[in-house]
């Protein structure tokens, strides 16, 4: 009877997560689905070639034209700006957690890094545009505050915490008996730091880069509101530009549903959707083959 | 008569985690060229007793040490003393097989490198000269730029002796260097310490009390910190001067 019992609420619960996990799937499955099924027919009016490296974007003009080349190249350079700030940020205060924090500033530091990467990016935006844009206007002399440099500073911020938690996790996956064996030959600290441990955790941060990079890749609240939104070719990093995110968030509202415009922005999304796929996929091979490098996954 | 030369002095060593006393007032002398092996029940201080050899208890936060250990009439925790020195006189070996997620060949050049040897010729014929040594050489020699981590349980572990050989130290420390391992691997490593107290002056610690009367000349049994008692292995193992010394070996405890 008893036995019954726990046998049935096994079942019971076995198939609450079957069902949770599935419906997540299932809701991958249909964003995916919807994603190809409004951006596919932008390309029975503009070739795919034309759309991906056509220089001029005009969806509302006249003779509209949908050329995105300036929104990748714009995605792609705050991107790259953004890695510029948050690698050394995130690997540094990683490197400093893990190294030299003693117990209690551990104790409060990596609360605080979570705390940060949990606060809305709407914020990080709004600090953006009234404190930080005007701030490099000034300092820098810039005609205009609103940059590419200004998005790459403040999200390369928004990243930090990701990477710096990412990387002090793989810094700990670090057995202690490597550093062990490293002492016991004479190596000092920074011997072992920078010959042990770092390549140990090496492919461990990598994949915190690369997840922080999709979070700058896919953000968009921040860059609406601090990269000014031109969408030209960037001839300069303290030039406005307009990325793919904040394009799709700032005209969807305008297009007509079934439009092209409307039709285009979908496809805007596909291919953010493809950069970001790819991301995940690099950086999910490369923690297995860090966990393998480990003795982990055997 | 050198047969019992003195190589490391042990002298009123007291040593505390924190509040906590690990070890009480030890005192032994242990002789060139033999093996002495530390038994005792887990938790009674083989591992932090032997770690104060490479001063490797230093890394711990909040340990103390308190007495002289002379290695060669050196004390090893005078405040000048250098720990690089030290630690590559004094190789450790450890529970665990922890080679390096680096090629074979990687981990045991890695001693020599870090303490700044850069002549490749010669870290390469130290390289081999190391796993000859260590009774790995031609289970190796044809894959030495594969992962360490490849390699069996067994393997690994002469590796980790390899690797501790390559700085040419003159005591060899081990810590239950076989409790991982199968008895054929085992044997192998009994074999290879029975080969290498020629060379080396070798403290082991082991759970396993066979294996101390097998491999060693003397042995100390620890117990709650304290030095019950030292002698000739065959002694300790025929007739030991204490009962409780006798209660442990012959298994009433432990
Ligand atoms: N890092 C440490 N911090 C605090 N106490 C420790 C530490 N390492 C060992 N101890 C304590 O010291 C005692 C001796 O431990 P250890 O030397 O590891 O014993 P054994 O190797 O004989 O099993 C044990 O009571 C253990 O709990
Ligand atoms: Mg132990």
């Amino acid at each position: 009877m008893y036995f019954n019992y726990l046998h049935l609420r096994e079942i019971v619960y076995k198939w609450i997560f079957n069902i949770l996990a599935f419906a997540s799937l299932l809701f991958l499955f249909g964003i995916t689905i919807i994603l190809f099924k409004e951006g596919l027919p932008l390309f029975k009016e503009v070739s795919a070639v034309k759309f991906i490296f056509g220089t001029s974007w005009y969806p509302t003009h006249e003779h509209p034209e949908y050329g995105i080349l300036p929104l990748i190249l714009a995605s792609l350079l705050v991107t790259a700006g953004a890695l510029f700030f948050c690698i050394p940020l995130g690997v540094g205060s990683a490197l400093y957690i893990h190294e030299l924090a003693g117990f209690k500033q551990r104790a409060f530091l990596k609360p605080l890094i979570e705390i940060l990467a949990a606060i809305p990016s709407i914020v990080y935006g709004f600090f953006g545009m009234v404190v930080v844009a005007p701030f490099l206007q000034r300092v820098l002399n810039l005609p205009v505050g609103l940059t590419a440099f200004t998005g790459s500073l403040i999200l390369g911020v928004m990243a930090t915490p990701t990477v710096c938690s990412i990387a002090e996790d793989a810094l700990s996956f670090v057995p202690k008996s490597f550093r062990e064996a490293s002492y016991a030959v004479g190596a000092n600290r920074w011997q072992t730091l920078t010959k042990v441990v770092l390549p140990a955790a090496g492919s461990g941060i990598s994949t915190g880069i690369i997840l922080g990079m999709s979070r700058a890749v896919g953000e968009t609240m921040t860059v609406l509101m601090v990269t000014g939104g031109a969408a030209v070719i960037p001839r300069s990093i303290f030039e406005p530009v307009r990325p793919m995110t904040s394009t799709i968030a700032a005209e969807m509202g305008e297009a007509v549903m079934g439009s092209i415009h409307y039709h285009a922005l979908f496809a805007i999304g596909l291919i953010l959707f493809l950069f970001t796929l790819v991301f995940n996929i690099i950086a999910e091979i490369i923690s297995r083959r860090f966990r393998l490098k480990l003795g982990l996954g055997r | 008569m050198d047969i019992n030369q003195i190589k490391i002095k042990v002298e009123g060593v007291n040593f505390y985690y924190g509040s906590k006393q690990a070890l009480r007032d030890i005192a032994l002398d242990i002789y060139k060229n033999k093996v002495t092996a530390i038994i005792g029940p887990s938790g009674c201080g083989k591992s932090t007793f032997i770690r104060l050899f490479n001063r490797m208890n230093d890394l711990i936060p909040g340990a103390r040490f308190e007495g002289k250990i002379l290695i060669d009439g050196n004390n090893i925790y005078d405040p000048k003393l250098d720990v690089v020195d030290l630690r590559r006189s004094v190789g450790m070996v450890f529970q665990k097989p922890n080679p390096f997620p680096k090629s074979i060949y990687e981990n045991v050049a890695y001693g020599l490198s870090i303490n700044g040897i850069r002549d490749k010729g010669y870290i390469a014929d130290k390289v081999d000269k190391s796993l000859k040594d260590a009774a790995l050489y031609s289970e190796v020699k044809n894959r030495l730029s594969d992962n360490a981590l490849a390699l069996s349980g067994g393997q690994q572990q002469r590796l980790c002796i390899a690797r501790a050989l390559a700085v040419e130290p003159e005591v060899l420390l081990m810590d239950e260097p076989a409790s991982a391992l199968d008895p054929t691997a085992t044997l192998k490593i009994e074999e290879l310490i029975h080969e290498l107290k020629k060379k080396y002056t070798i403290i082991i610690v082991t759970h396993n009390m066979q294996q101390a009367a097998r491999i060693s000349d003397y042995t100390a049994f620890f117990m709650m910190g304290e030095l019950i008692e030292y002698d000739i292995t065959s002694k300790i193992f025929t007739k030991p001067s204490k009962k409780i010394t006798e209660d442990y070996i012959t298994g009433r405890f432990g």
